[in-house]
């Protein structure tokens, strides 16, 4: 009796409680998943289904046969196609000029030295805390007196840099490249535009398209300031779309609503599954330098 | 060694030159796009504040009359209370569960890691107008799922966006589900940044799970937790699309979830009372600041104790 009690406490006395925790950790996360991946079924059950069977007592949570019918609705009534080519053409032009001006400036911050940088780069840190909204006023002022009303320009241009990706580069290229590396290159004659190029660019690539990619999806979901650029007739993106379908539910229904919310969310997805790794490798790495 | 010194400062001036133009050409790109679009607007902001700013017309200084009608508009009050709200319902629980989430995520030999932490990254990489058609169809009052689920338990068919505090649930959930699985990945890479010696010497002075939790992993993070609610301070004050698409434009029949982003909106786009959205775009700003400032000492504190 003694020696179990003994043997209870002295050996691995966590072990049944680690159990107990190991299942309660993947519950969790099965039920977050589950939570996760619930509104994308469900808008997939939706789309595909009469309305009669998603007010059925209980409701059908299986996939139906009418997503046709459904996206034959969106294509009618809907700018979805061009509103997902425009919305494809911002967020393209803004990753890319992301990922080449930001970078840059971030290895200037970085690596070169240049009068007034630790100024510069201070003020850039204190204007990532202020809100986009506070200027949205004179942008559109700004805008409207160079004529790029109902323009992709007027969305495109402010976007093709930011702040946050200066710094986010500038911390990664600190971090990534030591400055030995850079003075042997400069022993060897390397310009500092070819250390950029052969040196910082290729090691912080994948940071970079991290970076990118963020951008693009913040050019995606962009709603406010598109609004009020363009006239959602002709021009329009994807997440105006979505408003306007959602404002006209008189003649385009639930289920078409929930088929251009596919429509809006499955490149993303896609994109999300070509990168997942990278993707939660950046928004680790950039956590501990933030 | 004095000679060796003279030659490489010589050396590292005339790399210098060279390095400056760099640097002017590699900065001026963005410097130039960021001075246009990021601060002029931010400054003529607080210029335009002090006008009575018709867009098409005149434009009249009239002093402080902005920020004097403003802090006795009724319409501010109402939305800086649904703002705050919103803000505290979907940013409190969210932040609790992903440090929860981060703490299972940081288990030695989880299985699927890699799985877990794609998994719960998805919703921050979607549209967000799509997830809020989505959601707007779950919380439905005649034939939404939730609805459904809760009249099994025997509640009544709840109108979610016509309350006060119901709508501001639905939006919350919202933002919630959206940006959890983003803070709990941030969480962990802090957590894992911690070095495992301290957890080590903590379970030999005889800490608890619970203990080790409060005394290492808390103050360990603590930079990043603020980070997160500076971060969340900042985007749940500007809180506009989510309300916008589930409810409308208005903000309900009873503006019961007006916020102060729509209010902006309203007044500077639809009514074009240009210098008076100015005046509500710098109090957003002051409001940003002081919470920030508030949750940090907050958020320092907890961690310090």
């Amino acid at each position: 009796m003694s020696t179990l009690t003994i043997k209870k406490s002295t050996s691995p006395a966590t072990k049944p409680q680690f159990k107990i925790g190991a299942i309660l950790a993947y519950l969790t996360l099965g039920v977050t998943t589950f939570l996760v991946v619930f509104p994308f079924w469900w808008m997939l059950v939706v789309a595909s289904n009469e309305k009669n069977e998603i007010a059925k007592n209980p409701p059908r949570v299986t996939l139906g046969d009418q997503l046709p019918v459904t996206f034959d609705v969106i294509f009618q009534y809907a700018n979805i196609t061009r509103a997902i080519t425009i919305s494809f053409i911002i967020a393209i032009s803004m990753a890319v000029s992301h990922i080449f001006f930001c970078t840059f400036a971030g290895y200037a911050f970085a690596k070169l030295k240049f009068k007034g940088q630790k100024q510069f780069f201070a003020f850039i840190l204190l204007t990532m805390m202020v809100p986009g909204q506070l200027g949205i006023i004179p942008m559109y002022i700004l805008v409207t007196r160079l004529g790029w009303n109902n323009d992709l320009k007027a969305i495109i241009v402010p976007g093709l840099v930011s702040a946050f990706g200066v710094f986010w580069m500038r911390q990664s290229i600190s971090a990534v490249i030591t400055d030995e590396v850079i003075q042997a290159a400069r022993i060897d004659g390397a310009s500092p535009w070819q250390i950029y190029t052969k040196i910082v660019f290729p090691l912080v690539r994948p940071t970079a398209l991290v970076m990118g990619l963020f951008s693009f999806l913040g050019a995606w979901n962009d709603f406010l300031w598109p609004m009020l650029i363009l006239d959602g007739d002709k021009m329009l993106t994807v997440q105006m779309a979505i408003a306007q379908m959602k404002e006209q539910a008189y003649i385009v229904n639930h289920a078409a609503q929930m088929g251009a919310a596919f429509f809006a969310t499955l490149p993303l997805i896609i994109l999300f599954f070509l990168v997942s790794k990278q993707l939660v490798k950046g928004v680790m790495e950039g956590a501990i330098k933030g | 060694m004095n000679l060796k010194q003279k030659t490489s400062a010589k050396s590292k001036s005339s790399l210098r030159d060279g390095e400056g133009r760099t640097a002017f050409f590699a900065i001026s790109p963005f410097y130039f796009l960021y001075l246009v679009f990021g601060i002029f607007p931010i400054l003529y902001t607080s210029y335009m504040a002090f006008f009575a700013w018709d867009p098409l017309g005149e434009k009249v200084f009239i002093g402080l009359t902005n920020f004097t009608n403003l802090l006795q508009d009724e319409v501010l009050w109402k939305a800086l209370r649904n703002t705050l709200s919103i803000w505290v319902l979907g940013t409190v629980p969210q932040l609790a569960l992903a440090l929860y989430l981060a703490t299972i995520l940081n288990r030695n030999r989880l299985r699927f890691s890699n799985f877990w932490r794609a998994a719960i990254l998805i919703p921050n990489v979607t549209s967000v107008l799509a997830i809020a058609v989505i959601f707007s169809s779950l919380y439905g009052r005649d034939f939404g799922l939730i609805n459904y689920v809760l009249n099994i338990f025997g509640v009544d068919k709840i109108n979610w966006m016509e309350g006060t505090l119901t709508s501001h649930f639905e939006i919350a959930t919202m933002i919630i589900w959206r940006w959890t699985g983003y803070n709990a990945l941030i969480y962990l890479a802090a957590m894992q940044s911690i070095p495992k010696e301290l957890y080590e010497s903590a379970s030999l002075d005889g800490a608890t799970g619970w203990q080790q939790f409060k005394y290492v992993t808390l103050p360990g993070i603590r930079n990043v937790m603020i980070f997160t609610i500076t971060m969340s301070t900042i985007g749940g004050l500007q809180t506009f699309n989510e309300p916008y698409i589930l409810g409308g434009v208005t903000g309900g029949n009873d503006k019961q979830f007006y916020t102060l982003a729509m209010f902006l909106y309203e007044e500077a786009f639809r009514k074009f009372q240009f210098g008076y959205g100015a005046a509500i775009g710098i109090f957003i700003f002051f409001c940003v600041v002081i919470f920030a400032l508030i949750n940090a000492t907050i958020a320092s504190k907890i961690a310090k104790d």
